[in-house]
C-alpha cells in the first residue's frame, strides 16, 4: 500500500466525519484534530473507519501517536508491518 | 378511545410543521411507534406515540402549522375501530401534557404593532434586537426576524441557531445561577478506562465521558434535587434522563437525552451515545431523546480549555460542565504530585437549590470518579 | 391655477357667501367702512351695502347675541368676531345661546349662525392677543368647529358653514393673511365633517390642523429628502374629530406625530392621541408624540415669539426621533 492510498483512505473518512472541511489541504505537520475541528467521539468513529478500511488494530494507548497526518501515515506504515 | 395531541418537544417549542404522517387510519400501533415527522427549529424529529391501539382519523394535513397541544389523532380500541366511531372534535385546542408558558415579553420594550406581528408570526421578542427609539423593537425588527426564522427562508444551522438562542436568553432572563467548581483528580478513572479498553474490541472502546455521565448520574440518586424541573416549585423526577450537549459542525447544538442513565452500564451507555451522537448530528432524533432531560451534561473533550461554565436549559434546574483533562501539579498526603486533572463546574438554579446542595453533588461525583470500578 | 392671498381667499368666500342668498349678512367690529381689521371685507360695504355689511359696537357679547337673535328670527348671519382673544367676551352667548338652544328647546329652535374669527399669533402682538384657542371652543357639545389651514378651505369652508343649520365657529390665521398659494379655479365644495389627507405617505403621520398645516408639508418636504414618506393629515374639523380618517392613517404609517400651536395640555392633539390609543393601539409602532405651542403667555420679542410656537425644522428633528 502506498502511502498516496493511506491518505485516500484518511481522507476519504475524515470527509465523512467532516463534510464542511477540505481534507486534502492538511500539510504533513498540521495536527489532524485541531485543523478539522474533530471531537473525541468523531475521532474515535474516524478510527474505527481507519481499522476496517485498512485492516489493523489501533489500541487506544497509540492514539496520542497520530497527531498530524505524517505520524498518522508512518503509523499505518507500522501496523501494516507488524501485521505482516 | 385517546386523544393524541402535538407534543411539546422543549420548552422553547410553541408549534411545529407535520411533514409527514407515517401511520394511516386504522393502522395498529404500539406505544413508542413514530407516528409522524414534526419538522421544528431542532430539524424533523421523529413524534412518538403514547399508547397501544388503532390509529383513528388523521386530523391534520401534511406541512401544516401545529401549536403544541393541537389535536392530531385518536387511538382507538379495537373495539371502538370496529365500531367505526368517529371521534367528536373540539373546536379548540387542549392543552397537551407537556406544554410550557410561552415566553415572557414583559420586559421587552416592543412597539404595539411589534407585539402584535410578533404573535402572529410566533416569533420570541426577547430574541429581536429592537432598532426603534430607545432601542425598542418595532414591526421592522420583528419581521426582519420573522423572515430569518420561517423555516422556508432559513437555513437548518440558522434554525438551531435561533432555538438555542431562544432557550439560553429565557434562561439567562429567569434562572438566577449560581455556579460552583472543583478539580478532580483523573488519573484513576483513566486507568481503569484504559484497561478495560484493552479488553474490548475497538468499536465499542469507551469514552472518559461515559464514565462522567455514570458518576453524575449515580450522584443524582444521592442529590436527587439537581434531577429536578422548576415549575413554579422544586419538581424532583424518578429518572435520571442525562441531557448530552452535542455540538454541530455548522454550529448550534443538540441535546439528546441519555434516558435512565443510572440504569446502563457503562458499555449500554458508549452504545447511547454511539447511537445517538450521528443521529443528533444528523438532526434526526426521536421526541422522546428530546423532550424529558432531567439534567443537562456539557463535556469540552480532551484538550479543551479548563472549565466550562453552562447556562441552564429549561426547565431544568443544573447544568454540569466538565473541562478538558489536563496534567496538572497535585498535591495530597503532604506530597506533590503529577496527575491527569479536569475541573467539574456545576450552574444550578438558585431558586431551586442552594450552594449547599451543589457542593454535595459535586463531592458525591468526585467520589463516584474515584471509584471507577464501581461504576 | 389661480395665485391668491389667504386673506384674499377668505374674501372671495365671503364674497359668494353673501351672493348666495339675501338672508346672509356681515356684522362685526370694523368690517364695513375699515374694511375688516386684516382688510378681509374690504370692498364688501361698498359691494352689498351697509345692511348687509354691518359694523358694530365694541361689544363682542351684544352683536354676538344679535347675531344669535337674527339666526332665530331665519336670516342667515356671519358674526365676525375680530380675533380669538376677544371670543371670551362672547362665551356665553356662545356656550348658553348658541350651542345650547337647539337642546332647551327640544329641537324647536335652530341656530344657524357661522361665528368667524381670526387666530394664533399676528406677528409680535404679545401674550393677550396671541392666543390659539380652537381648543377651547371643540370643548363645547352644540358647536362645530372648523380650522381653515389652506387657502383652499378659507376659499370653501365659509359657504359649507353657512349651509350648516347649526352653529358652526371658524377658525382662520392672522399670521397666513399674506401668505400666497395657487388654487384651482373653480374650486370644488368642501366637506366640512371630513380631515383631509394634505400629503400621503406610508412612514409617519403628522397630524395637525389651522397654522400647522403648511408647516408639516413644508418638514414632510424636508424629511422626503431623507427617503422617509410623511402623511399630513389635516384635521379641519375639531368637533366632531374625524377619528375614522386619524386611524386610517395611522394604520397605514403606525406612526404619528401631532402638531398645533396651542398649548398642550388639554388640548386636541391630548384628544387625538387618546383616539389613537383607544382605536389603533395595537397599529403603533411608536408612542404617539406631540409638538404643541410652549405654554407660557405668548412673549413680545420675535425671536421668543418664533422659539413659542411650532417651526417645520422641530417637528423634522421629532419625526427623525421616531424613526430611532
Amino acid at each position: 500500500m502506498t502511502e498516496d492510498q493511506i491518505k485516500s483512505v484518511v481522507f476519504h473518512l475524515l470527509k465523512t466525519i467532516a463534510p464542511d472541511t477540505d481534507p486534502a489541504q492538511l500539510k504533513p505537520g498540521d495536527n489532524i484534530r485541531q485543523k478539522l475541528s474533530i471531537d473525541s467521539f468523531d475521532y474515535l468513529q474516524f478510527i474505527v473507519g481507519l481499522d476496517k478500511e485498512l485492516s489493523i488494530q489501533t489500541p487506544e494507548e497509540d492514539y496520542g501517536k497520530i497527531g498530524t497526518l505524517k505520524e498518522l501515515v508512518e503509523y499505518v506504515f507500522s501496523r501494516k508491518e507488524a501485521a505482516g | 378511545m385517546i386523544p393524541y395531541q402535538m407534543p411539546s418537544l422543549g420548552a422553547d417549542m410553541e408549534s411545529g410543521f407535520l411533514r409527514e404522517w407515517k401511520v394511516r387510519p386504522g393502522d395498529t400501533v404500539k406505544r413508542g411507534d413514530i407516528i409522524a415527522e414534526v419538522e421544528t427549529q431542532k430539524g424533523i424529529i421523529d413524534i412518538e406515540v403514547f399508547d397501544d391501539g388503532i390509529v383513528g382519523q388523521l386530523l391534520i394535513k401534511v406541512d401544516d402549522k401545529v401549536p403544541v397541544g393541537t389535536l392530531m389523532t385518536h387511538i382507538l380500541t379495537k373495539e371502538e375501530a370496529a365500531a367505526g366511531i368517529k371521534p367528536e372534535i373540539p373546536a379548540s385546542p387542549q392543552v397537551a401534557p407537556m406544554v410550557s408558558p410561552p415566553p415572557s415579553v414583559r420586559h421587552v420594550k416592543a412597539s404595539p404593532l411589534a407585539r402584535k406581528v410578533a404573535e402572529e408570526k410566533g416569533i420570541d421578542l426577547v430574541s429581536v434586537r429592537g432598532t426603534g427609539p430607545d432601542g425598542a423593537i418595532t414591526r421592522e425588527d420583528v419581521e426582519r426576524a420573522a423572515y430569518k426564522t420561517s423555516p422556508a427562508e432559513r437555513s437548518v444551522s440558522e434554525n438551531v441557531r435561533m432555538a438555542v438562542a431562544a432557550a439560553m436568553s429565557k434562561s439567562n432572563r429567569e434562572i438566577p445561577h449560581y455556579y460552583l467548581a472543583t478539580a478532580v483528580d483523573m488519573t484513576k478513572s483513566l486507568t481503569w478506562m484504559a484497561e478495560a479498553n484493552k479488553k474490548l474490541p475497538l468499536l465499542e472502546r469507551l469514552l472518559p465521558v461515559v464514565l462522567l455521565l455514570k458518576a453524575v448520574a449515580l450522584a443524582c440518586w444521592e442529590v436527587p434535587d439537581l434531577n429536578a424541573w422548576w415549575e413554579n416549585g422544586l419538581v424532583s423526577k424518578d429518572h435520571v434522563n442525562l441531557g448530552f450537549v452535542v455540538s454541530l459542525r455548522s454550529g448550534g447544538l443538540m441535546v439528546p437525552s441519555i434516558n435512565d442513565a443510572d440504569q446502563k452500564s457503562l458499555s449500554q451507555l458508549m452504545a447511547s451515545l454511539n447511537d445517538v451522537i450521528p443521529r443528533a448530528r444528523a438532526m434526526k432524533l426521536k421526541s422522546s431523546e428530546l423532550v424529558q432531560t432531567t439534567l443537562t451534561v456539557t463535556s469540552l473533550g480532551e484538550g479543551a480549555v479548563e472549565s466550562v461554565y453552562g447556562v441552564i436549559y429549561p426547565p431544568q434546574v443544573a447544568l454540569l460542565g466538565f473541562g478538558g483533562i489536563h496534567e496538572a501539579p497535585w498535591a495530597e498526603n503532604g506530597r506533590l504530585d503529577v496527575r491527569k486533572v479536569m475541573t467539574i463546574t456545576l450552574a444550578a438554579d438558585h431558586r431551586a437549590t442552594d450552594g449547599q446542595t451543589g457542593n454535595r453533588f459535586l463531592l458525591a461525583i468526585n467520589k463516584n470518579l474515584q471509584q471507577p470500578e464501581k461504576l | 391655477m389661480t395665485r391668491l392671498t389667504y386673506r384674499e381667499a377668505l374674501k372671495q368666500g365671503l364674497r359668494e357667501a353673501l351672493q348666495s342668498s339675501d338672508k346672509v349678512f356681515l356684522l362685526g367690529e370694523d368690517v364695513g367702512r375699515y374694511g375688516g381689521s386684516f382688510a378681509v371685507s374690504k370692498g364688501l360695504l361698498q359691494e352689498f351695502g351697509p345692511e348687509r355689511i354691518m359694523d358694530v359696537p365694541l361689544s363682542e357679547s351684544g352683536f354676538t347675541g344679535a347675531g344669535i337673535g337674527a339666526a332665530l328670527a331665519g336670516m342667515r348671519p356671519i358674526v365676525e368676531i375680530m380675533t380669538v382673544n376677544f371670543s371670551l367676551l362672547a362665551m356665553d352667548q356662545i356656550v348658553n345661546n348658541a350651542a345650547t338652544l337647539l337642546h332647551m328647546s327640544g329641537g324647536q329652535l335652530n341656530v344657524p349662525l357661522v361665528i368667524r374669527m381670526s387666530c394664533g399669533i399676528g406677528r409680535q402682538l404679545a401674550a393677550q392677543h396671541s392666543h390659539s384657542w380652537e381648543p377651547l371652543f371643540a370643548h363645547i357639545p352644540g358647536l362645530k368647529v372648523v380650522s381653515a389651514g389652506t387657502h383652499e378651505d378659507a376659499r370653501k369652508m365659509i359657504i359649507a358653514a353657512l349651509l350648516d343649520p347649526n352653529p358652526v365657529v371658524l377658525f382662520e390665521y392672522t399670521a397666513m393673511m399674506n401668505m400666497e398659494a395657487d388654487m384651482e379655479d373653480p374650486l370644488p365644495a368642501v366637506d366640512l365633517s371630513k380631515a383631509k389627507v394634505r400629503k400621503s405617505g406610508k412612514d409617519l403621520s403628522l397630524i395637525t390642523y389651522g397654522s400647522g398645516v403648511y408647516k408639516c408639508l413644508d418638514a414632510a418636504g424636508e424629511l422626503a429628502k431623507e427617503g422617509k414618506e410623511i402623511e399630513v393629515l389635516d384635521l379641519r374639523s375639531l368637533r366632531p374629530i374625524d377619528t375614522e380618517a386619524i386611524v386610517a392613517s395611522v394604520r397605514k404609517t403606525h406612526r404619528a406625530l401631532l402638531v398645533e400651536d396651542a398649548w398642550q395640555s388639554v388640548s386636541i392633539s391630548s384628544e387625538v392621541s387618546a383616539r389613537i390609543m383607544e382605536n389603533c393601539f395595537y397599529e403603533l409602532d411608536a408612542p404617539v408624540q406631540r409638538l404643541n405651542g410652549l405654554e407660557v403667555p405668548m412673549p413680545y420679542p420675535k425671536h421668543l415669539e418664533d422659539a413659542a410656537i411650532i417651526q417645520p425644522s422641530q417637528i423634522v428633528s421629532k419625526a427623525r426621533q421616531m424613526f430611532g
